[in-house]
């Protein structure tokens, strides 16, 4: 029993569980090392595996490619070049042009074709070199995959996935850093994820390829090269994680922070640094941002009675704002303080390394957001 | 796994030699530090080609010697001394293939023979679209439909494709191919209810007014996006090819959705994948109030075709028995070939764009009543049916008064059917209603309940 729980805690990414009181110590360790961006394996036991976000996802889609032969995958510099950040790797020798395909450039283009494959039995996996360059494609996105199961009455279903690195990397200006997760999230007909560990890549990437609707993956260029510890049971090949489900990736009781994608890292980082001041912040990784899962959200604050919602994009019509309206809606008596956002500055990203990172939140500002709750 | 090796190694080795050229270019380029004035670019390039470690890397591509053409990335090219440049516009536009003249005589003899009784239902359902088109269009005038579209001088078009097509071919439309829905067996009922927006209709009244869809049909749903379907003809018909089925996908757009991004990215990528596709441009002369004129300067669409590469022909679309021959040898080529074939078929918007249009306003009304008389479809393909004995005057009354009786009837049944239920707002927007949807349907039905007395009777629960 005693082994199960160290596994669970160890694979599921720095121990959703609450441990028993003599396990404190092994899983502050745990936790220091999970939160480390280094991809050195964990001192504590070297039987568990790590995978980087990056061979998450490659095995995903070759996991779903061997299964289904309906699945293909199509983007820029996917197959010859083997991915632009390699997680098409492999893919091409393995599966054949037909089956990867090189597209010209024209994420319009061939968008438009992916959701007529799709339209005609194919299962396409689009991939863009970022969601800002989606922004070309988003009318296919939108008016040709969201909406065509409900204006054609059922009559055309569009099983695809849209996925990319999406908000910001380091230093690749305006242009190719905005976080997309606001738009796609308020539209109806669309499914809409943002993993973080490769537990969820993998796990919420075969979800979206077996889901009957258009997906649109939220990835984060940042997170590739990061490694997780996985248990066995996300390294099968049958593993799958349901959408529309949050996880808590931390246990607290004083003040709830939400976020998603690499922000997850961060407010993990933030929730140590609250606990040495005594302050036992609750953590929920949202998984996926459309559906939102109200119901965990709105108890962990039920619970907690305070919010702080973290997210690269802008403030502005944010995920932070949708959930501070969910609360306000459904849980508002249980609110002991205001709700507080931590989005992007509200401007262009700058591109110089010490302008990024101003505009960009910091574990520190996560700290500092959940203080003045308390 | 090992028969994409030997392709790979080529075309690493190519990708190796272009970066090996261009640090000899920018060597070239910075030796020139100590010059005053900055080397010119079209001389640094010259250089280039002259150097002879530039020479050595193409040598597995050169033609040992000969310097009348070169093996450039694309393919061989013969060189010319002549500085001149391909014309804007050419000394002659392409022809125009026609099978019948302005009167419905034959006067060509390669064309696709139809039997007989194709040749009759096609005629019958030009009519009945000429005759729907006109009645539901002043269904709108009344006030009984909110939007309406005519097909008014492009019957040809819509009914002679269609009947050089299989059912397995899959139909993506504009909105002005209500006709090829029409051969294909979609009843005027269907279309009536899509009008109306009823409780029998497939589309269970989620979309506007033309906006028909019929998976039974092969015949997707149309959007009111302009020229999206071009790109999903593609895809569709990828897959297609994967499933290596006898039959291929067709899409028709207007001489205005050429101009969009979706046109060309389709064209180009329909030939690059080499996927069974039939491009049909209803070049009808008009985008709304925008004349061809304003909408390009090439020569019309089917020069196009050639320069992504396409084999591409110009059709008399007023001419069914040409419309219907291009169609039959495009499907055969686009399947035996797995190629896509593009087709123009000149005509003219005889009717306004929509019920949203009145065209008197930019063009003169002579111009559209003789195109109307003069050019029209359906009367050249009567006469030449009545030249061949398989139709008369008595014939054509009767199928007239018919089909008039038919569709009233079917827009008079349409009206009267009650609406979708309100379970229809919720449903299809996911493939399984989710818990969001779902709480709000049960909040709007304690709603209805709570204000029973001011509820909509014609929103069925």
């Amino acid at each position: 029993m005693l082994i199960k729980i160290l596994t669970r805690l160890v694979g599921g990414g720095g121990g959703g569980v609450a441990a028993a009181p003599r396990s404190v110590s092994f899983l502050n360790k745990t936790f220091r090392n999970y939160s480390s961006s280094s991809s050195s394996s964990s001192s504590n036991s070297s039987s568990v595996k790590k995978m980087t976000v990056r061979d998450a996802l490659n095995s995903a889609l070759d996991e779903e490619m061997c299964a289904d032969r309906r699945v293909l995958l199509m983007g820029e510099e996917v197959g010859e070049y083997q991915g632009a950040y390699k997680v098409s790797k492999g893919l091409l020798q393995k599966h054949g042009p037909e089956r990867v395909i090189d597209t010209p450039i024209t994420e319009a283009g061939f968008t438009g074709i992916g959701v007529g494959a799709a339209y005609y039995g194919l299962r396409p996996v689009v991939e863009y070199m970022t969601f800002n360059f989606a922004m070309q494609a988003i009318d296919h996105i939108i008016n040709s995959a969201a909406k065509t199961n409900y204006m054609s009455a059922g009559n055309i279903n569009v099983p695809i996935v849209f996925r990319g690195p999406n908000g910001a990397a380091a230093g690749v200006g305006a242009q190719h850093s905005q976080c997309y997760s606001a738009w796609y999230g308020s539209v109806p007909g669309l499914k809409v994820l943002a993993p973080y560990s490769s537990e969820d890549a993998r796990g919420l990437l075969k979800a979206a390829i077996r889901d009957p609707d258009p997906v649109v993956f939220l990835e984060n260029e940042l997170l590739y090269g990061e490694a997780f510890p996985v248990s066995d049971e996300v390294v099968d090949s049958s593993f799958c994680i349901p959408i529309g489900k949050a996880k808590i990736e931390k246990q607290g009781k004083h003040v709830t922070i939400t976020s998603f994608s690499k922000m997850v890292g961060f407010s993990l980082k933030a929730a140590e640094i609250l606990a040495e001041d005594g302050i036992d912040a609750e953590v929920i990784n949202l998984r996926s941002i459309r559906p939102l899962d109200r119901s965990t959200i709105n108890g962990s604050v039920r619970k907690t009675n305070r919010l702080v919602t973290v997210e690269e994009g802008y403030p502005q019509h944010g995920v932070g704002a949708e959930i501070c309206a969910s609360i306000v809606e459904d849980s508002f008596d249980y609110l002991d303080a205001p709700v507080e956002r931590i989005g992007g500055a509200d401007v262009p990203m700058p591109y110089a390394a010490n302008l990024e990172r101003m505009a960009l939140p910091q574990v520190d500002d996560i700290v500092r957001a959940a203080k003045r709750l308390i | 796994m090992a028969l994409y090796l030997p392709i790979l190694r080529r075309k690493i080795g190519y990708l190796a030699m272009m970066n090996s050229t261009l640090s000899n270019f920018k060597t070239s380029f910075l030796s020139d530090k100590n010059s005053i004035t900055t080397p010119d670019f079209c001389n640094s390039f010259s250089r280039r080609f002259h150097s002879s470690k530039a020479d050595n890397l193409f040598d597995f591509m050169h033609n040992g010697g000969d310097s009348k053409e070169l093996n450039f990335p694309g393919g061989i090219v013969k060189f010319t001394s002549q500085l001149k440049f391909l014309a804007d516009v050419p000394e002659e536009r392409v022809h125009c293939y026609r099978v019948l003249d302005d009167s419905g005589q034959l006067i060509s003899n390669d064309f696709v023979q139809v039997n007989k009784e194709t040749a009759v239902k096609m005629y019958k359902d030009m009519v009945m679209l000429q005759t729907m088109d006109t009645i539901f269009y002043e269904a709108q005038r009344q006030g009984r439909i909110s939007f309406y579209l005519t097909a008014n001088g492009e019957e040809a078009i819509n009914i002679a494709s269609a009947a050089a097509l299989s059912m397995d071919d899959l139909v993506f439309p504009q909105y002005r191919e209500a006709g090829v829905l029409l051969w294909r067996g979609f009843t005027l009922q269907e279309f009536a209810n899509q009008c109306f927006g009823n409780k029998e209709d497939n589309g269970k009244g989620r979309q506007m007014p033309i906006h028909y869809g019929s998976n039974k049909h092969n015949y997707f749903t149309v959007a009111s996006t302009v020229a999206t379907q071009i790109s999903h003809a593609v895809g569709a018909a990828y897959s297609l090819k994967m499933e290596g089925r006898d039959a291929c996908t067709i899409t028709y757009f207007g001489d205005g959705g050429t101009s969009t991004g979706d046109f060309h990215a389709a064209l180009n990528f329909a030939a690059v994948m080499e996927v069974p596709v039939i491009f049909f441009c209803r070049n009808n002369g008009w985008a709304i109030s925008t004349p061809v004129s304003d909408q390009f300067r090439s020569d019309g669409i089917v020069v196009r075709g050639k320069a992504y590469g396409i084999p591409s022909i110009r059709v008399d679309g007023n001419d069914a028995l040409a419309v219907f021959s291009a169609v039959c040898m495009a499907r055969t080529m686009a399947i035996r070939e797995g190629k896509p074939v593009l087709i123009e078929a000149l005509a003219y918007r005889a009717g306004h764009h929509s019920t949203s249009d009145d065209s008197s306003k930019y063009r003169p009304i002579e111009e559209i009543e003789w195109w109307k008389e003069a050019q029209n479809p359906v009367t050249r393909f009567r006469e030449w049916l009545q030249g061949e004995g398989l139709w008369t005057t008595q014939a054509e009354t009767e199928l007239r008064d018919s089909a008039r009786k038919e569709v009233l009837h079917a827009i008079q049944v349409a009206e009267k059917a009650e609406k979708p239920t309100v379970k229809e707002i919720f449903t299809d927007v996911y493939d399984v209603l989710p818990s969001n949807l779902r709480d709000q349907e049960k909040s709007l039905r304690e709603t209805i309940e709570r204000h029973s007395q001011d509820y909509p009777i014609d929103v069925p629960l």
